[in-house]
């Protein structure tokens, strides 16, 4: 164990390595059958320099940015907003908790044929399913977390001398947040998959409308350059939120 | 400060209780666990809804929520908010009253050399010791000056050592700032040794209000009785004062070391639980060791009560089961007694006492 904790951060890239290094050979050798379909990873790296350059890649990686963004951004604002309310305020939660719990588990790609109906195929649909996706768990986490804060707690504060509106601002909220930073950090990857899913099935723009033309044209390099930058932005969103929940909780949590 | 006047109280097991804690007081509820202390407490402080009416200083508070009423309350689990260092716990209430930061800084810097804990200033409570986290939070409850103190037993979570020292400092600390306090226990030696005045509280009544010798010798009724536990007490003969705060009292033909420094002790009692059974002579100097004959032994479910005689004193002792069970021990049998100097109480004149319940 005290051997484990002594490996530096940077040694993590090393099985990283190992992995695109065997990845290489088993292609330059063509160990697998069917290795038309199995192109190396040099193949990719030079393919992914090409889009970059040609401003493909950019173009669409940063539509797809655009709508977790703002899906992302205004789906959690909605879902602290109304999670607060529903955590702090019993008839409130009374009201919404049915709702919630009833929609919660529709998969976000479940809205699609409805929204394509209501919305049409345009920017409006791509947001509004990341707003859905990010929405419903961040308000349920939320809920939760304010709800769980030990009740001594707001009553030490009220003795204290603090408003209602007080309690939750410097003691209920700050005291969940390792619960509300569960639900963004979750949520804030699965809006990458979920715009991705999107984007490949119904909307003509973005990195996952770009993986479906490349399977098109039977491009597997192009396939695997989304599937990197996916995997990429899925790690730095999640990463993004736990730097941040230790940043704001390490020093008590 | 104010005097605290509470009438006809009902909340859960609390019913109809009347009770009025003097200004400047510390008066000490004392029951067992689920009799209504903290209940009790809670009222006072407006955390809860009751039924009568609660007076400070005459003056109906029944209508003022929780953060209107001037308290400071300390909760048995203390609950120093776990996200706030030391100074920010300490600050809360001046913050959220939104006292200007030049006062929120002296006011705190003052409270953290009361309570002896500067050096702590800048930890959160997860990093404080449960002694430190006792000061914290006690210093919390006092920032906003308080008009009563309620403190919920604050020290339960203390060893012995550590629960007795900062006993003492608590009770210098509550006669300095002069807070009428109402302190929450269940331990007989803590309301003792705090107490202005004592409130037993048993199953939701108050059974008795007196001062601490006064609810000793003359509990008013059997539950008080049980729960203080039936007292020897002894008459004394003779009474020398030795210096040094102690004297030499003869009860029964046995003289007696009694911490009282005075000539005029008439009465000694002592708890059975405070009286030590030895089957040999146990080593140590001849003060307070007497031999005595086991003359009953009764059993209850809780411990076992040795009836003995020692000189002409009839006395009880008390044990726990697994103690006696170790020992042999019948009726008839020669003992060896040993008094807790330090448990004996001294008491001078019966009239005094009565005039004051």
């Amino acid at each position: 164990m005290n051997k484990l904790k002594k490996i530096k951060p940077g040694w993590g890239i090393v099985p990283i390595a190992v992995f695109l290094a065997i990845w290489e050979m088993v292609a330059r050798l063509n160990l697998i059958p069917g290795h038309f379909f199995f192109p190396p990873f040099s193949t990719v790296v030079a393919e992914f320099y090409y889009l970059t350059v040609n401003g493909v890649l950019g173009r669409n990686f940063l539509s797809s940015l655009a709508r977790v963004l703002i899906g992302f951004s205004t789906g959690s604002i909605a879902g602290l907003l109304v999670g607060t309310i529903m955590g702090w305020k019993d008839v409130a939660n009374k009201a919404l908790s049915p709702i919630v719990s009833l929609l919660y588990p529709i998969p976000a790609l479940g809205w699609l044929p409805l929204l394509m109906l209501w919305l049409g195929v345009g920017e409006a649909l791509p947001i509004t399913i990341i707003f859905i996706c990010s929405f419903f768990p961040i308000a349920y986490n939320t809920a939760t977390g304010i709800r769980t804060v030990d009740k001594n707690y707001i009553q030490v504060a009220r003795t204290l001398g603090a408003s209602d509106m007080k309690i939750l601002t410097t003691v209920v909220i700050p005291l969940a947040l390792p619960n509300i930073f569960t639900g963004l950090r979750l949520e804030s990857g699965m809006a990458w998959r979920v715009i991705i899913a999107a984007e490949m099935v119904a909307i003509p723009t973005g990195i996952g409308a770009l993986m479906m033309r490349a399977e098109s044209l039977i491009r597997m390099d192009i396939i695997i350059v989304c599937l990197i930058v996916l995997a990429v932005m899925c790690f730095s969103f999640e990463k993004l939120f736990t730097v941040l929940e230790t940043k704001l909780t390490s020093q008590w949590g | 400060m104010p005097s605290i006047k509470l009438e006809k109280i009902s909340k859960y097991i609390c019913q109809n209780i009347n009770l009025e804690i003097l200004d400047k007081e510390l008066l000490v509820l004392l029951g067992p666990n689920g009799a209504g202390k903290s209940t009790l407490l809670n009222i006072i402080a407006g955390l809860v809804e009751y039924k009568g009416s609660v007076f400070f200083d005459g003056e109906s508070v029944d209508k003022l929520p929780a953060s209107k009423r001037k308290i400071g309350y300390l909760f048995q689990e203390l609950n120093l908010f776990p996200h706030l260092n030391v100074a920010s716990n300490i600050a809360y209430s001046l913050r959220v009253q939104k006292q200007f930061r030049s006062e929120v800084e002296a006011r705190v810097e003052g409270l953290l050399q009361v309570m002896k804990i500067e050096h702590l200033s800048s930890r959160y409570p997860r990093h404080l010791s449960g002694g430190e986290k006792q000061r914290v939070a006690l210093a919390r409850a006092l920032a906003l000056a308080p008009d009563v103190l309620l403190l919920d037993e604050p020290l339960s979570s203390l060893d012995a050592q550590a629960s007795k020292y900062l006993r003492t400092e608590l009770r210098q600390l509550q006669k300095k700032l002069g807070v009428t306090t109402i302190y929450v226990t269940h331990d007989l030696t803590e309301a003792e040794e705090m107490a202005d005045r004592i409130a037993v509280i048993e199953n939701g009544h108050i059974e008795q209000v007196g001062r601490a010798k006064e609810v000793f010798f003359y509990p008013m009724s059997k539950k008080v009785s049980d729960f203080i536990g039936a007292p020897n007490i002894l008459d004394c003969t003779y009474c020398h004062s030795l210096g040094k705060g102690v004297a030499e009292v003869g009860c029964g033909g046995l003289p007696i070391i009694i911490p009282d420094g005075g000539n005029t002790v008439k009465r000694i009692a002592l708890l059975p639980r405070d009286i030590y059974i030895s089957e040999t002579k146990v080593p140590g100097p001849d003060v307070n060791r007497f031999k005595g004959i086991i003359t009953g032994i009764d059993s209850t479910d809780e411990t076992v009560g040795l009836k003995l005689k020692a000189g002409e004193n009839k006395l009880t002792a008390e044990m726990s089961h697994h103690i006696f069970e170790d020992m042999n021990l019948a009726v008839g049998k020669e003992v060896f007694l040993i008094l807790k100097l330090r448990r004996i109480r001294a008491y001078e004149d019966k009239e005094q006492v009565k005039e004051n319940v």
